[in-house]
């Protein structure tokens, strides 16, 4: 027992901005990534891939592979059981959602180019891949199913005959049917025969997107332990142990997965991927440790991707500027396969589609339609960002069509500040949030004013570069995701999470939590959480995780949760920890319980000196060589957290680009946000997800776009042709955050994982129309490149514009040109 | 991922390198700096069976100057190209062009000869070597020869180096107090070349008195901009005279289509670009 | 198998490799230094970037044999008796990584970029790091860190940081 003489409280951990503990071996280069795995008797994989969309398989002859010295093996499916498996999809939107069996390689038809077909083990991953390019296989090339819209057309050639139909699934929101608004057909209708009111529709294309987390996936196997361990590059160790059981039939507590150091991953790493299956059968097989690292093109191949939706869009509006009613018709490219959540994605957009407005009527209508590509999945934002640019971008329209000025039609509609918390049309209940307080902030930090007169100068003058404004004010969901709801969704899992908190005899705490970090910051963020709760300074804490032996129970992350449910699981362990020391701390202070009082680390007997810190406790528990009657000697404790609502940051994003009238290109100009994401508990760590968000959503704008050819045959397949912005394509962003604390958890934290992305593609489209929009151009589509911006002006001026667009990889931009063949003897 | 097995030789005189292409024969391929060849290797797009490395050679780095013109060894860097005084002073519009290629590291092992040899119609250095009408010396079995930028670049990465032949050294001119632009026009600062204007100019008292203009990937070959330079020479450097005299910049072109650009817009964009290009040059 | 003998990090190696061995696989594979990662196939992402006989490369692109006889320096080898590199301290001070993956290779070509340019201009920074892709930061906060190196790296900044910038800086020489 101690007692303290009159120690100063420490300042508070919560809001500080911590550098981060994670860095040290980050910027040394001593990190564990899983490829830097090197087991004895390691083998490697190769995987031989179909380069067809869609095709049978007649034959695959491995002989010539397996006679290369160094191979230990060559299988297709049927030789290791991989056709029979069936990759889980734990979303099953609807109860008759179609859902065709997705093996972990092909056993007789190929659904997708880079669809695997067989597999080289070898002793070094050359080896393997030289093997690899000897295996013949036959194929027999059946039609690729490309279009979604004409996927589902009568007669359509079908990529799964078997399940007979392209559509995966229709899921409908109806206002009117759920009670919560009225009816939208009915509103539309009136709405046209009204001399009042305006309807206006808009068809809006999300293109295709691939996540491109920086490190490529890889997967070790170790059957030889008492648990076969698997260390993969993955966001969800725990979903994917519990799943590798489910699929394989394997007890589940013979799996240990385990997630090291893991470079990104922005939803793409949310799968159980057919390669992590494959490596873990062929492990088995063999009895020996196996890896399997892809290449980056095989990540851009193979890996999911995300967006991908055609959106069809009504609003009715009053002609002073009241939205009466909102259409969503949506049609979702699920590619070939159902990934884990895929189906769900599209519908997660449900809930998002009336944003931050006040609409009385709304139905959303999705069809989820299968095609010949990759599939598609989470990726940052998951249909949230698609909702929030379909409305963002009609608000704009609407707008137009009013002759209103694009924020005043979005103040007349929003919820105001006093009037939260406040339940939507698609029945979610927003607990806090202040658009007008937010939107201020940026207009100000923004210049708007100075900006538009600006751009009124430019368009005076008839300057080459002609400046546009967008604007998008955001909100969305996140923290997933109260379990009920979860399981009102047909989702296949709960929304909790769980942390631990194990108190060392020397008064440290490890602190194991059940979200798996991939670049976040979770290990200073919690820290400083833990710091604050148990009064322990910030080093003394050390947390866990992505071990499922140590992280025994977890629903990892994505959905920006890891600190809106994680986070606040970590609070309601401290809390435990604090509960169960006080009678312990009672007895050595030989106090009654009631008369202490915890804080700063320490509990004291009100009205004296007398404390003790919980540093000191963990000490005594350990030697338990005196403690109460009746209780056991321990402090330590695991708490599960289950939200009872989402979050919803809110924001304010602007954006300024100049538009190079003559050639098309677009440059940005000015980037201004401010978001509330309620509570902050690192701020270093908050502005710097609202950049890398911004840069990603910029990138759907401007730079990016999974492009397929007429055969189903992915072009943009190496990052030469997969165009992710640099440093010199971007700006310096003005981020700011206005804060209204979240009244669902007792941080009062929102979450900021994806706000960046999902608030910023409406912003840059619309300031790119709205540059080019006095020259009589009314859209473009995603990603705005010089060509379309360029072609836009063109077409709208009444000359022809892109019209021999060849679908094809740019030559120069195919790596210099090598889609062509190169000739022998040139000197590289 | 790893390339497919090869051989590999590291010459140190060009007379070995000679030697090793003839015993290499068809499957043999030259390495330069290796910043395309290394990638289209990884990728196995191409399984040479003998690499000949250029990078022991010597005598194939450096610039120098030779009376009229500054010659520049094949195996001379982007970054050496690129920071060279030399080369500044007198043949400035290689320089310009070489510092939009790529990226830095790229530049610290890529070669001027590399990327003229590879002759990718999307790469920067054909244009601006063939609007300073450039020397190309190529040494073989029967010694050396030289050969004109005009008829160096054949078609899509094909030129005028023979079977078992070798670039030594690009000669250029001197374009003493000529005024220089690079003006690249693509998509994300790692992109190639959707089109880019290779533009030299000479101008005496606000007029121009000669130019020359190459233009990149508006055919399988570099172009030049005759018509351009023909209309721009006794002009006064206006920005309306130039922006009339470029009008002519497509002329001659065959420029491809692709997802980034159809052939009207690769024409059109070289005719802004010419403009940009040649006011930028005469400052 | 060709014959190959390098400094890495200042320890001498010799080895024997296939010719088609890539330096980063040299790297990795054999000499076990797995700071230095593999992002791509087409020399793009510059995760692979280490210092050849002084100058940012991107490792992915040069062959173990072309690198015979040369003085490698990679991430593992920046820290000097226990202490940081000041870039790796600037990158660590202004958040400038996220998921870490793209930062050793960030982190020796800003190096690099200040060897050739001790003052660059915001531009200047963005244009140098052009062969670096990072999909976390926005760039942003590397930017950010770049000044600050360069800053603190000038003369005249604090003589320890210098001592310790020395051996490494001035990529390009």
């Amino acid at each position: 027992m101690t007692t303290t003489e009159n120690p100063s409280t420490p300042a508070p951990e919560i809001g500080r901005d911590r550098r981060r503990k994670e860095d040290r071996r980050l910027i040394t280069g001593r990190t564990r990534w899983v490829d830097n795995q090197a087991l004895t008797g390691l083998l490697h994989l190769s995987i031989v891939r179909s380069p067809f969309a869609h095709a049978n398989i007649k034959g695959i002859d491995t002989s010539a592979a397996k006679q290369v010295p160094g191979v230990v093996a060559v299988y297709s499916a049927a030789d290791i059981g991989a056709d029979q498996v069936q990759l889980p999809c734990a979303w099953p939107i609807t109860k008759d959602m179609k859902s065709p069996q997705r093996p972990a390689l092909a056993g007789s038809r190929v659904n997708f180019a880079g669809e695997g077909v067989a597999v080289v083990v070898a002793r070094s991953a050359a080896i393997a891949k030289d093997a690899a390019e000897l295996v013949e296989v036959d194929y027999e090339e059946l039609e690729p199913v490309l279009d979604m819209e004409a996927a589902l057309q009568d007669g359509a050639t079908l990529v799964h005959p078997e399940i007979g139909t392209n559509a995966n699934a229709q899921w409908v929101f109806d206002s009117g049917e759920a009670g919560s608004g009225g009816d939208v057909a009915e509103a539309l209708k009136k709405a046209e025969s009204d001399d009042d009111q305006i309807v206006v529709r808009r068809r809006f294309r999300q293109q295709r997107l691939v996540p491109v987390f920086m490190e490529p996936r890889s997967t070790v196997v170790d059957p030889n332990s008492e648990q076969l361990t698997m260390w993969s590059s993955t966001q969800v160790p725990h979903i994917l142990k519990t799943m590798l059981a489910l699929t394989l039939g394997l007890p589940e507590h013979k799996i240990r997965v385990i997630a090291p150091d893991v470079g990104g991953g922005f939803g793409g790493k949310i799968a159980v991927a057919p390669e992590e299956v494959l490596t873990l059968l062929v492990a088995r097989k063999l009895g020996k440790p196996v890896k399997w690292t892809e290449t980056r093109s095989e990540s851009l191949l193979t890996a999911h991707h995300g967006r991908d939706q055609v959106q069809e869009l009504a609003m009715s509006v009053t002609k002073d500027g009241r939205i009466t009613g909102l259409d969503v018709k949506l049609i979702a490219d699920m590619g070939a396969y159902l990934g884990l959540v895929g189906p769900g994605v599209p519908i997660l957009g449900a809930f998002m589609f009336n944003a931050i407005y006040k609409i009385p009527a709304y139905r959303f209508d999705c069809t989820n339609v299968f095609t010949t590509k990759t599939l598609t999945d989470a990726y940052r934002g998951a249909g949230r960002p698609e909702a929030t640019f379909g409305i963002e971008r009609l608000m704009d329209e609407v707008a137009l069509e009013l002759d209103m000025e694009p924020l005043e039609f979005r103040e007349k509609n929003w919820i105001k500040h006093e009037e939260f918390p406040y339940t939507t049309v698609s029945t979610l209940t927003y607990d806090t949030g202040n658009y007008e307080a937010a939107t201020e902030q940026a207009k100000q930090m923004f210049d708007y004013d100075g900006l538009r007169r600006e751009q009124q100068e430019r368009r005076r003058r008839g300057d080459v570069k002609q400046l546009g404004i967008g604007i998008s004010t955001f909100t969305e969901m996140c923290g997933l995701a109260p379990s009920r709801v979860l399981g009102s969704l047909d989702y296949g899992a709960g929304g909790w999470e769980t942390a631990s908190i194990r108190m060392q005899p020397t008064g440290k705490a490890e602190v194991v939590v059940g979200v798996s970090p991939h670049g976040q910051g979770h290990e200073t963020a919690f820290s400083q959480i833990v710091a604050d709760q148990l009064g322990v300074p910030f080093d003394d804490v050390e947390i866990l995780h992505g071990d499922t032996q140590s992280s025994y129970k977890g629903l990892d992350t994505y959905g920006s949760r890891s600190l809106a449910v994680g986070g606040i699981a970590v609070v309601k362990a401290a809390e435990k920890v604090i509960e169960k020391a006080k009678p312990i701390a009672a007895h050595m202070l030989e106090a009654a319980e009631g008369d202490l009082e915890f804080s700063g680390g320490k509990f004291t007997v009100k009205g004296t000196d007398k404390g003790v810190g919980i540093q000191d406790i963990a000490l005594a528990v350990f030697a338990a060589h005196d403690y109460p009657e009746g209780i056991e000697p321990d402090i330590d404790a695991h708490a599960t957290f289950d939200p009872e609502n989402f979050s919803f940051p809110h924001g304010t994003h602007l954006c300024a680009v100049e538009v190079d009238t003559e050639t098309g290109f677009v440059e940005l100009y000015k980037y201004v946000c401010v978001d509330d994401v309620g509570n902050v508990i690192n701020p270093l760590i908050v502005e710097g997800q609202v950049h890398g968000g911004l840069a990603q959503g910029i990138a759907q704008a401007l730079y990016e776009e999974a492009a397929y050819d007429d055969q189903g045959t992915l072009l943009s397949g190496t990052l030469v042709d997969y165009t992710l912005p640099t440093a010199a394509d971007l700006i310096s962003f003005d981020t700011a955050n206005t804060t209204t604390a979240s009244t669902t958890n007792p941080l009062g934290v929102k979450g900021v994982g994806e706000a960046g992305t999902i608030a910023s593609t409406p912003a840059v489209v619309n300031s790119v129309l709205d540059a080019i929009r006095h020259l009589g151009v009314k859209d473009i589509d995603m990603p705005t490149t010089p060509y379309r911006v360029w072609s836009a002006i063109q077409n709208a001026s009444g000359h022809a514009g892109r019209a021999d667009e060849a679908n094809v990889a740019s030559p120069g931009a195919g790596l210099g040109s090598t889609a062509r063949d190169m000739p022998e003897g040139g000197n590289l | 991922m790893i390339p497919a097995q090869f051989d590999y030789v590291r010459p140190t005189t060009v007379e070995e390198a000679v030697q090793a292409l003839r015993d290499g024969g068809d499957d043999a391929k030259l390495l330069a700096g290796g910043q395309s060849l290394l990638p289209v290797l990884r990728l196995r797009m191409a399984d040479p069976s003998l690499i000949i490395d250029l990078g022991g050679i010597a005598e194939l780095k450096g610039v120098r100057e030779d009376g009229d013109s500054v010659v520049v060894g094949a195996m001379t860097s982007h970054y050496d190209v690129a920071r060279d005084d030399t080369l500044r002073q007198h043949v400035a519009l290689i320089q310009e062009a070489t510092k939009t290629v790529a990226d830095p590291q790229v530049r610290h092992r890529g070669t001027l000869g590399g990327a003229l040899a590879h002759a990718d119609p999307a790469g920067d250095l054909a244009a601006p070597a063939l609007a300073l009408d450039a020397q190309f010396v190529i040494a073989g079995p029967d010694g050396t020869r030289t050969v004109a930028a005009a008829d160096f670049f054949e078609d899509y990465f094909t030129t005028a180096i023979g079977e078992g032949e070798l670039l030594t050294e690009i000669r250029f001119p001197k374009y003493t107090g000529w005024g220089a632009r690079y003006e690249k026009f693509n998509r994300v600062a790692q992109a190639w070349s959707i089109v880019a204007v290779a533009a030299t100019v000479k101008t005496d008292g606000g007029s121009i008195t000669d130019a020359r203009i190459g233009l990149t990937n508006m055919a399988g070959t570099p172009v030049r901009a005759r018509g351009v330079e023909a209309a721009l020479v006794g002009q006064s450097a206006t920005e309306d005279n130039v922006r009339q005299a470029a009008q002519a910049a497509a002329e001659g072109t065959s420029p491809t289509a692709d997802a980034d650009a159809g052939s009207d817009y690769r024409e059109h964009l070289a005719r802004v670009l010419t403009g940009r290009a040649v006011l930028a040059a005469v400052g | 198998m060709a014959r190959i003998r390098t400094t890495v990090d200042g320890l001498v190696y010799e080895d024997d490799v296939e010719p088609r061995m890539l330096l980063v696989q040299y790297l990795r594979e054999r000499l076990g230094k797995t700071g230095t990662v593999i992002g791509c196939d087409t020399s793009n992402c510059g995760a692979c970037t280490v210092h050849l006989d002084g100058m940012s490369v991107k490792s992915c692109s040069v062959l173990a044999v072309q690198a015979n006889g040369a003085e490698v320096l990679t991430i593992e080898g920046l820290e000097r008796d226990g202490q940081l590199h000041p870039m790796q301290q600037a990158f660590h001070d202004n958040h400038a990584l996220q998921c870490g993956y793209c930062t050793p290779g960030m982190i020796m070509q800003s190096i690099d970029l200040l060897g050739d340019n001790p003052d660059p201009s915001e531009t200047e920074i963005r244009e140098g790091i052009e062969g670096n892709l990072c999909r976390c930061t926005g760039y942003q906060n590397i930017v950010r860190a770049v000044q600050d190196a360069a800053s603190k790296m000038k003369p005249g900044a604090s003589a320890t940081q210098q001592s310790s910038a020395q051996p490494v800086a001035g990529g390009g020489a």
